[in-house]
């Protein structure tokens, strides 16, 4: 599935990334702990975490990932958000928690 | 002339909720005292009510006590900030205290005991000192700075609550002054595991009192003061960690 597509249908909110929104999204992953992230999660997964600090970006880089969706409404720190578009990555907003996000993205990526 | 002295820079007392009421000045000095201890940190959980206490507690001792705190950052990184002065330590608590929802249920997660220098109780803190504050780790480290304090960020070896453990990675152009090592691992071990440019601590995170000085840093210092250790943390005038 597009990542385009999935932001339709979450509606979610595009802060950077924007030509990058044509990429396939294997999966997702949930998880506040960057270690964690960092050890278990698969290319093309798109992150859904709490986490506003700019490592963020980092570890989706370095692990290759689709996006990062932001949940409960939280802004990303003015860092992170300099450095996401540094990086050309995907940080996407959502009103709502990580429970629902996490559902949505599962029903639709196995649809 | 420049001596060894024996420093555990992070221990709890009893009011941080996870301990319990043995962990007063008294038997803090105690313990501290058996294990040959010469400067004691007091890192409570976002507060510092008990410096105060265990600092008078020691008068008449040679133990050096420094105020502190360990704040848990937004990210839920915990950092030790020690300030050569309790104004100053009070200071970053009351900006802590602005930025720490919550109130404590000592049911679930125990009591917040404050004590003075006589083992009397003084009160209960009904702060959630358990949680995390609202402030960025970054500011954090700045406002420590900003009071003179030294910050350094808790226990990197452990999977909760470190600073590797919730963000990965130690960010870079962080201005720390030291990393802290739990008693599981030596700074020599440490040095070969973690890839940093700052220097390393080992204390004992003690949360009972048989743990104070379980783990320690030796520094090389002429005296037990906060500028000393400051100076000893960056190599200068001959001052330095010798493990």
């Amino acid at each position: 599935m597009k990542l385009k597509d999935i932001i339709e249908k979450m509606d979610l909110k595009v802060l950077s990334g924007q030509d990058k929104l044509e990429c396939d999204v294997t999966g997702g992953y949930t998880s506040d702990l960057l270690s964690d992230v960092i050890a278990n999660s698969k290319e093309g997964n798109l992150w859904i975490t709490l986490q506003t600090h700019q490592n963020i970006i980092a570890v989706a880089k370095l692990k290759d990932l689709a996006g990062i969706i932001i949940i409960n409404n939280r802004e990303p720190d003015e860092d992170t958000l300099t450095k996401a578009k540094e990086e050309n990555v995907p940080v996407l907003c959502s009103q709502e928690m990580a429970f629902v996000v996490s559902g949505k993205l599962y029903k639709l990526a196995s649809s | 002339m420049l001596k060894p002295f024996k420093a555990d820079l992070h221990i709890h007392t009893c009011l941080s909720p996870c301990t319990e009421l043995d962990m007063s000045p008294k038997r803090i000095l105690t313990s501290a005292q058996e294990k040959k201890v010469d400067i004691l940190a007091i890192c409570d959980h976002n507060s510092t009510e008990n410096s105060k206490a265990v600092i008078h507690a020691a008068k008449g001792t040679e133990i050096k006590i420094i105020p502190g705190m360990e704040v848990t950052s937004q990210e839920e990184v915990h950092i030790l900030a020690l300030f050569d002065d309790i104004e100053k330590a009070l200071k970053l608590q009351d900006y802590v205290y602005q930025h720490l929802p919550g109130k404590n249920d000592e049911d679930v997660f125990g009591m917040q005991v404050i004590v003075n220098e006589n083992e009397e109780v003084l009160g209960f803190c009904d702060k959630l000192l358990i949680g995390a504050t609202t402030i960025p780790l970054e500011n954090i480290i700045r406002t420590i700075h900003s009071f003179d304090g030294i910050s350094i960020a808790s226990h990197i070896d452990r999977q909760a609550f470190s600073i590797i453990s919730q963000l990965g990675f130690i960010p870079e152009n962080l201005e720390l002054d030291a990393v802290e090592i739990s008693t599981h691992l030596t700074i020599e071990e440490a040095e070969k595991t973690f890839q940093t440019r700052y220097p390393f601590t080992r204390s004992s995170d003690a949360h009972y009192p048989e743990d104070i000085g379980k783990g320690f840093t030796t520094f090389l210092l002429e005296e037990s003061t906060m500028g000393e250790i400051k100076k000893a943390l960056k190599s200068e005038d001959g001052r330095k960690i010798i493990h």
